[in-house]
């Protein structure tokens, strides 16, 4: 498997990570590394194997629907990049 | 003050021979010393530890009592520390300061112990030599020259160079057993689920674990009797009955049956680290051990199923750093996604930003079940190679990792000889085991060779067992790296 520049850009963007164009070339390369690697994978027969998420059968446990943490909005956002009034401030999303 | 163990911490306090000011003072003294040239420490805080040795001494004299009084301990820049800077070894995290701690942080708090200061580690612990770090590589003990390992390597080096006795580390794939073979320390990564990880900033949540560095594997189980049990904040966190896993240290070795993976003792397997593994089960079997000759026959697979599984999870879990409610915020941007994609472009290292893209292409439309759901079957196939292992065995044995330490920027420029150097403990991520690493000896350049123990889940005082049995018998763990040792 390998990636052209296109897809490279498309999953920059999937990922939010903005890639400059003297990266791509590099980034392609290691990248295409990496899916060499996983690639192995294809050839393990799994039939009738259960994909495993997690090692330990756990069931997800549950609480009772009522309020356990205190209100600690100030000190959470005393370490924002940028707050006004007890909101988190980013670019206008709706014109 | 060279090496002094847990034991012996506890005894010097509960005589009231040295206080936990005294104390701490001199791991500082040791840390002004050394820490310049290792790198072993992002964070410092002189004021802080001492103000925090203070209350201790306040509390010692009003006659209270707990496990750890006065023990000083370094914690992996991974976990929140209230009040402290907590990098997690990036830029993206280069100003946050936690605003809560982690429950491994809390833990160690109420138990009496006195924090020292945060680790360096590999970015957001992607790494295997420390080499990814935004805050410069942490340099091993025994050879400045070579990496300590990673993503522990702090963690691993202050253990080393005794500037701190106990140190808190993470393992998702060996990010403590390899930087803890590298540095000829004892390093334990606990079953899945017996360390909460809340308020240890995720990297795979699947895989990850927080554990241990000492010394010894003495000074582990009392540091493991602070860190493990139930944490209703996070979900994974398994409810058993309490342990004390120093209670088992002196039990026989007799009979105890040890796997040997026909895989973990092939080709690939440098021979000074063959020679010292292959010495060191010598030991075991005067001990009372008897080999057994087993075969995990899906390890090869292990390192392609991690960098599938542990990449997607990454992909998620660091959506989080998106510069809007902590960490870096790029300061040119002219609409919310260019916010979001140069904040991750400058907060980022190489490193991380390969594995998210890897992560954000496994999980993408088209490639899921050719990728995600396949790792996740072969995973469980691993995880039944070792559970059928087991019913043969009470313990496995093997090299830690397959070669001593290598030197700086050998690995860099190919991501995947680098991914390779994990290849005989990723397996026990994804099946959840624990592990353990232990000091047997040296290799080439006089460099520490590591024996990695693994067991059933939940047989930690099992593997500190064994260890310490073999480590009242052997001085590996006690060698101090030259030049270190007269400072």
């Amino acid at each position: 498997m390998s990636l052209s520049d296109k897809e490279l850009k498309h999953l920059a963007r999937l990922a939010r990570i903005h890639v400059d164009e003297d990266e791509l070339g590099p980034l392609r390369e290691q990248l295409t590394r990496v899916f060499q690697l996983i690639d192995a994978l294809q050839a393990v027969d799994t039939t009738g194997i259960e994909p495993l998420s997690h090692s330990l059968s756990i069931n997800q446990p549950l609480r009772e629907d009522k309020v356990t943490e205190e209100n600690l909005r100030d000190s959470y956002q005393s370490i924002a990049p940028q707050v006004e009034k007890g909101l988190y401030i980013v670019p206008k999303v709706i014109e | 003050m060279s090496s002094l163990s847990i034991k012996k911490i506890k005894q010097l306090i509960d005589s009231k021979s040295l206080t936990a000011v005294e104390l701490a003072s001199l791991y500082l003294q040791r840390i002004d010393q050394l820490n310049p040239e290792l790198n072993a420490f992002i964070t410092v805080d002189r004021e802080k530890t001492l103000l925090q040795a203070k209350e201790v001494d306040r509390a010692i004299a009003k006659g209270d009592n707990t496990a750890l009084m006065g023990v000083p301990l370094a914690h992996k820049d991974i976990f929140c520390a209230k009040g402290w800077l907590t990098t997690c070894g990036s830029k993206m995290l280069a100003n946050f300061v936690a605003p809560y701690d982690a429950h491994v942080v809390e833990a160690f708090n109420h138990s009496g112990a006195v924090t020292l200061g945060k680790t360096n580690m590999d970015e957001f612990a992607m790494g295997s030599s420390n080499e990814t770090s935004y805050f410069g590589p942490v340099k091993n003990p025994w050879h400045l020259g070579r990496v300590p390992g990673g993503s522990s390597g702090g963690s691993a080096a202050a253990v080393a160079a005794r500037l701190a006795p106990l140190a808190t580390a993470t393992d998702t794939g060996g990010s403590i057993r390899q930087p803890a073979a590298l540095c000829g320390v004892t390093g334990l990564k606990p079953t899945y689920g017996n360390v909460s990880r809340y308020g240890m900033i995720a990297y795979a949540s699947s895989l990850d674990q927080g554990g241990l560095m000492a010394v010894s594997a003495e000074d582990v189980a009392y540091g493991l009797n602070i860190m493990v049990g139930h944490d209703e904040r996070d979900s994974t966190s398994v409810k058993r009955e309490v342990e004390d896993f120093t209670a088992p240290l002196n039990n026989s070795l007799k009979g105890l049956r040890i796997g040997l993976p026909e895989e973990f003792f092939k080709e690939g397997v440098d021979a000074d680290v063959a020679q010292a593994v292959e010495r060191a089960i010598q030991e075991l079997e005067k001990l009372g051990a008897v080999r057994v000759p087993l075969t995990l026959p899906n390890t090869s697979l292990s390192v392609p199923v991690y960098y599938v599984l542990a990449p997607a999870e990454a992909s998620s879990n660091l959506s989080r750093f998106d510069g809007v409610r902590y960490g870096h915020r790029t300061h040119d941007y002219r609409n919310l996604i260019e916010l979001y994609e140069k904040t991750r472009a400058e907060g980022f290292g190489a490193e991380v930003k390969r594995r998210i893209l890897t992560g954000t292409y496994v999980l993408s439309r088209g490639y899921y079940d050719a990728y995600y759901l396949q790792a996740q079957r072969v995973r469980r196939l691993i995880l039944q190679d070792y559970l059928q292992a087991f019913e043969r065995c009470d313990v496995i044995v093997g090299p830690s990792t397959p070669s001593v330490a290598f030197g700086f920027n050998e690995k860099t420029s190919d991501p995947v000889s680098m991914y390779l150097s994990d290849i005989f403990t990723i397996s026990v991520n994804l099946a959840g085991l624990p592990g353990l690493s232990i000091p047997i000896g040296f290799g080439d350049s006089h460099l520490p060779v590591g024996l990695q123990l693994i067991g059933p889940h939940f047989s930690e005082a099992k593997l500190l067992n064994v260890a310490h049995q073999y480590q009242l018998v052997s001085d590996w763990h006690q060698q101090l790296p030259t030049g270190i040792a007269q400072v």
